[in-house]
């Protein structure tokens, strides 16, 4: 489904990404795990147009490079921003409502399957998103995005800051998706939540993907850990 | 009491119309980022283009046509000139309008002349809509009032009820991500910029006719915008609403009173004559200094406060 190869990443003259390769098949959770200041983020930066970059980015067979930030989104990538980028003087409704590519168009994800997901969401409709707690803006930036009816979804560090509670909720959430036939490029810092639901994991370094394997690879891989993720 | 009611009336309309100009400004910064130096000119373009569509049209149809006509030329300066300058920054931007300012300005000589336009107010519009005591109120004031209470109910609306008054307010902080959702942002952008040189010049339809149309009304109302713009605080309309009405309001009291700083003193008994050293400076009245005191607030506003009355960003 993304075949992304040799992205190459600039931020003014910093070279960020140095030919980063990675797949994600149709329904499929990856994870692309590394410390901070690696470049992952700068990848799903890069694959959504927002970022300076060369290489091939193919998404169902059309190479997205050279699209605009919105026309990529439009051809089913969808993003979901850390630090929980929500719209604070709109109301949670508004910010769903602006997660819809348009008007007309509805997908698999309807309000009310978001209010299901996270009652918390549906209690406070009319509220400003602003005031909810962190928790709350992270379900709401993932939901948001889920509105405008991805068919991958790329999220950038979902879980960071959160209660263990509040991270079980969301990785409830990422089996939802992935029932509906979704595909997701995870982006984490911590292992535990991308190894437990992760069909295959990327690890970054220095701009390039050091290693790639399953989750019992990583597990089994203690060199490999201690080199590239723990800190 | 008749003097303070009709100050106020004619404080508040002109304040309205004040409103009318800076909003557009007010707009297009907060979502763009884009200082528009240039923004009173689009205010002379919707007055000459009024004058002109008038003449064959009347004065009605011009008051829709020659906004929508300024709005127009305002997208495609947008699209073809901002879009391409936008990369280079700010101050690129800036220079930018600051250059479109002086092109304007020209432009305008070449194909109307020097001299001022007869652009007067319609028949219908002209004279007294009321009387208060012995000073009447013009009928155009009143017109002016009303069309730009109604300009800030639709832009209310168009903001608050429509989906694309959602997407505006959420590119107004978080631009990447509204287009990260799919919104084409740059289109927005064009239309913001377009909706607000049009509003500028529906504001030029208006005071043309209220005041003088000539090439170099742009430069007289020019600063006065930035002030309402800085002083209700960058970015937000609530905020250029209230300042419009405080520099409408004081401007016109400033100009009618003579009071002094002489004066004052010779109420609580200190006299002030010729002798006393700068005696020009006593004796100045609040009515010759009138026309300064709206750059005395923007200085003290910068400042004091310099995110202004309501804004919410201080770059």
């Amino acid at each position: 489904m993304l075949e992304v190869r040799d992205l190459n990443a600039y931020y003014g003259k910093s070279h960020i990404l140095h030919g980063v390769h990675l797949d994600v098949g149709d329904g499929e959770i990856v994870s692309l795990l590394g410390r901070n200041g690696v470049g992952r983020s700068t990848t799903i930066k890069a694959i959504m147009g927002m970022v300076d970059c060369q290489g091939s980015v193919k998404f169902k067979g059309d190479e997205m490079v050279g699209l605009k930030t919105y026309q990529v989104a439009h051809r089913g990538l969808g993003y979901v921003p850390e630090n929980r980028d929500i719209f604070p003087t709109l109301t949670v409704r508004q910010n769903l409502l602006l997660g819809q590519k348009s008007a007309r168009r509805t997908g698999r994800w309807k309000m009310d399957d978001m209010y299901e997901l996270f009652p918390r969401l549906g209690e406070r409709a009319d509220t400003q998103a602003g005031v909810l707690s962190g928790g709350e803006q992270q379900m709401l930036t993932l939901c948001r995005t889920l509105m405008g009816d991805p068919e991958l979804v790329m999220i950038d560090e979902p879980t960071e800051g959160l209660a263990p509670k509040i991270v079980e909720q969301v990785a409830g959430l990422f089996e939802e998706i992935r029932k509906r036939g979704i595909s997701i490029l995870l982006v984490e810092q911590k292992l535990a939540i991308a190894l437990d639901i992760s069909e295959r994991l990327y690890v970054m370094g220095h701009g390039q993907i050091v290693f790639e394997g399953t989750p019992r690879d990583v597990r089994e891989n203690a060199a490999m850990r201690k080199e590239w993720l723990e800190v | 009491m008749e003097f303070f009611l009709i100050s106020l009336l004619n404080g508040v309309s002109y304040g309205l119309l004040l409103f009318m100009l800076s909003s557009g400004l007010t707009l297009i910064f907060s979502m763009m980022g884009v200082l528009n130096f240039a923004h009173a000119s689009f205010y002379m373009i919707g007055a000459y283009l009024a004058y002109t569509l008038g003449l064959k049209l009347g004065f009605f149809p011009a008051l829709f046509l020659a906004p929508i006509l300024t709005g127009l030329f305002g997208a495609l300066i947008e699209r073809f000139g901002l879009r391409k300058v936008h990369r280079y920054g700010h101050v690129a931007e800036l220079l930018f309008t600051f250059g479109l300012a002086y092109l304007i300005e020209e432009s305008v000589k070449v194909i109307w002349g020097l001299a001022s336009m007869p652009y007067r107010i319609p028949a219908v519009l002209d004279g007294p809509l009321f009387t208060l005591y012995t000073t009447s109120f013009p009928k155009f004031r009143g017109f002016m009032m009303l069309v730009a209470l109604a300009m800030l109910f639709s832009v209310y609306l168009l903001l608050m009820r429509t989906r694309i008054g959602l997407v505006i307010q959420a590119a107004l902080t978080h631009p990447q991500t509204v287009e990260a959702l799919g919104h084409n942002v740059p289109r927005v952008f064009m239309l913001v910029f377009g909706g607000g040189t049009a509003l500028a010049g529906l504001a030029g339809v208006i005071g043309g006719a209220a005041f003088i149309t000539e090439p170099s009304m742009a430069a007289s109302v020019g600063p006065i915008v930035f002030v309402v713009a800085v002083v209700g605080g960058m970015g937000s309309l609530a905020g250029a609403f209230l300042a419009s009405l405080l520099i409408g309001i004081v401007q016109t009291f400033a100009i009618a009173l003579d009071w002094s700083l002489a004066g004052m003193l010779a109420a609580v008994g200190i006299g002030v004559t010729e002798s006393t050293p700068l005696y020009s400076l006593w004796k100045l009245q609040l009515s010759q200094v009138a026309p300064v005191l709206p750059y005395l607030l923007l200085v003290l506003m910068l400042i004091f406060r310099p995110k202004g009355l309501l804004g919410t960003r201080a770059d």
